[in-house]
């Protein structure tokens, strides 16, 4: 490598905002701006603590259907903590507190006419970490639908086969269904554990650093795979990777110390910010 | 500047392989001295006894004649104990480490109630022999028949089932759990279908591990008076029995030099019967035991 092209890396790395911009997913409608349909989740003025440490401070968000939102920002800044809010998984801490309204299509989660069991079948999950059950590929898919009462063979079948393919697993796995999901690489693990999400057809899939934990080339395969779910879910993606951001969403929130600091279309956030904070983020000044 | 005098470094070498050689020595010897007491127990009790383990040994009822004295009863008895204690002991220990690790709130009692359960594991036998003559023999007007026993000896394995079961349960990963929950499963689907099955190794390690104990248990059973001679066996819980452990007891104070030859074929049954048991428990961990 010569030094003019050192040089030219290093001007890359102060200017990262406008070098992502180059890559950014693009409006697909001719005037540019991304339309939104019917917001899925509305947080209103949402406050959470663990004990005494209010970890979202008046958090105010809107995510629309069929839309991929990524939340971005410093690790503790509370990325997990609201996605995990939005499925109410967050509540099995127990010195967890709320306050203020997360609406999923107009109805309060936290109203207790809805249980937490229903918004989780329409609120999938996927973690950090690969997280099968130590059973068989076949029995981890069918899982969420065994749980919700259904047992006939031939429909479990098809719910493993379609939710497997859906993943992008199906032709890497087909011939070993029967064997643990232990046997698989990480990568092949996580598109398990998004097949698992998928089986119960849920409407919205919250990913939480679905990628962080996989090489390189696993994270692009999951990354092709968040655009084409896309097409039939909303998703809530969260990163601290800014280029995958940028690279799959529609619309950005930064996260900063517990508030949103800013959201709005990714493309947006990544070339023009509006905040200095989020331009010193997203050009890779802290974080 | 060199802060680290080469010399000295290869001077002391010497010295501490030394050492290292001693302390080895000296940890070898600790083990060796187990060992050899062990093996030496073992091999004089099964010298002693091994002439004696007859077909008529295993099918005769006690005798005060050592010559016509056998182990049927106390072996049919133990098996009698061990039909009350095993089903009475799991449910309620299993229960027990279950709601403590799953759905117990997170507060001072839970906590409180953790650690006692610890500390009854390390409550002597006979204390529990008493509790039992107490309240299952005079209380509950049970007599010294194998359903106060084997109540009394369920209660003295409670606590080391429970702890081993928590254990057991702790060992699956939460976010398996939270895999679980994530997708709709209700607490009682995520602790039947994953927590259970992905514990039921270690569980059942602890409860095989416990029943021996119970088993070799001589001290409750002395306290409850369980008699050391009887020519029936029992037909229902309520009856009166025998016990292995009682019967080697029995015969160990026994004045005629024969009966401690009977002492000795009677513990090499036991012995099998533990080693049996052991090597199933240890079979189920290695065969089982689940990695994530
Ligand atoms: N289980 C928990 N108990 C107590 N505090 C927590 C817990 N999880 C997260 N926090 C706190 O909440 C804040 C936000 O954490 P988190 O949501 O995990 O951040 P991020 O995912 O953005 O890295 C941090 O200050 C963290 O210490
Ligand atoms: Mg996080």
């Amino acid at each position: 490598m010569t030094d003019s092209q050192l040089k030219e890396d290093k001007n890359m790395g102060t200017e990262m905002g406008t070098e992502i911009g180059t890559e950014v997913k693009q409006a697909d409608n001719a005037s540019g701006i991304i339309e939104s349909g019917q917001p899925v989740f509305q947080a209103k003025d949402f406050n959470l603590w663990y004990a005494d440490n209010h970890a979202l401070q008046n958090i105010n968000l809107t995510f629309s259907e069929n839309e991929i939102s990524a939340i971005i920002g410093p690790s503790g800044c509370g990325k997990s903590t609201f996605i995990k809010a939005l499925n109410r998984m967050v509540e099995l801490v127990p010195i967890v507190r709320t306050e203020g309204h997360i609406l999923y299509r107009g109805d309060n989660i936290f109203d207790k006419k809805m249980t937490v069991e229903e918004l989780r079948t329409k609120v999938g999950m996927v973690f950090q970490n690969p997280n099968p059950f130590p059973k068989s590929i076949y029995d981890n898919v069918a899982y969420g639908a065994r749980v919700h009462g259904i047992k006939k063979k031939k429909i479990l079948d098809q719910i493993v086969e379609k939710s497997l393919r859906g993943a992008a697993i199906w032709d890497e796995v087909k011939d070993r269904l029967n064997q643990n999901a232990y046997g698989l690489s990480g990568g092949q693990q996580q598109r398990v554990c998004i097949a698992r999400a998928l089986a119960i057809e849920p409407d919205v899939i919250l990913m939480d650093e679905p990628t962080s934990a996989l090489d390189p080339i696993s994270t692009t395969k999951i990354e092709d795979l968040i655009q084409q779910l896309s097409k039939d879910y909303s998703i809530v993606v969260v990163t601290h990777n800014m280029q995958q951001a940028a690279r799959v969403s529609d619309k950005t929130a930064f996260f900063y110390q517990g508030y949103v600091v800013e959201h709005d279309d990714t493309s947006a956030i990544f070339e023009n910010p509006k905040d200095k904070r989020t331009e010193d983020y997203v050009s890779g000044r802290f974080g | 500047m060199q802060l680290v005098d080469k010399d000295q470094v290869s001077k002391s070498l010497g010295g501490r392989l030394i050492r290292n050689n001693i302390m080895k020595f000296l940890f070898l010897l600790c083990t060796l001295v187990g060992l050899v007491v062990l093996v030496t127990l073992i091999v004089d009790t099964v010298l002693d006894g091994w002439n004696y383990l007859t077909w008529d040994f295993l099918t005769s009822f006690s005798s005060s004649r050592p010559e016509n004295a056998g182990v049927y009863g106390a072996i049919i008895g133990s098996i009698w104990l061990m039909a009350v204690t095993a089903p009475v002991s799991i449910i309620l220990s299993v229960g027990t480490a279950m709601y403590l690790e799953e759905y117990a709130p997170e507060n001072r009692l839970t906590d409180f109630i953790k650690i006692n359960i610890s500390n009854l594991a390390g409550v002597p036998s006979v204390v529990f022999g008493l509790l039992g003559l107490t309240i299952f023999v005079r209380q509950l007007a049970l007599g010294n028949s194998v359903l106060a026993a084997g109540l009394t000896l369920s209660l003295m394995i409670l606590p080391v089932i429970v702890v081993s079961s928590q254990e057991a349960i702790r060992s699956v990963p939460s976010t398996v759990r939270e895999a679980s929950v994530g997708m709709g499963a209700t607490k009682w689907q995520t602790v039947s279908r994953i927590i259970l099955p992905a514990a039921i190794p270690g569980i059942i390690t602890g409860i095989i591990l416990a029943l021996s104990r119970a088993i070799g248990e001589t001290a409750p059973l002395v306290v409850l008076g369980v008699p050391v001679s009887l020519l029936v066996t029992p037909n229902s819980a309520l009856d009166t029995f025998q016990a292995l452990p009682m019967q080697i007891y029995n015969w160990v104070k026994m004045p005629q030099e024969e009966f401690q030859y009977l002492t000795a074929a009677g513990i090499i049954i036991l012995l099998i019967i533990l080693f049996l048991m052991n090597s199933v428990a240890i079979y189920i961990r290695n065969k089982f035991s689940k990695r994530y």
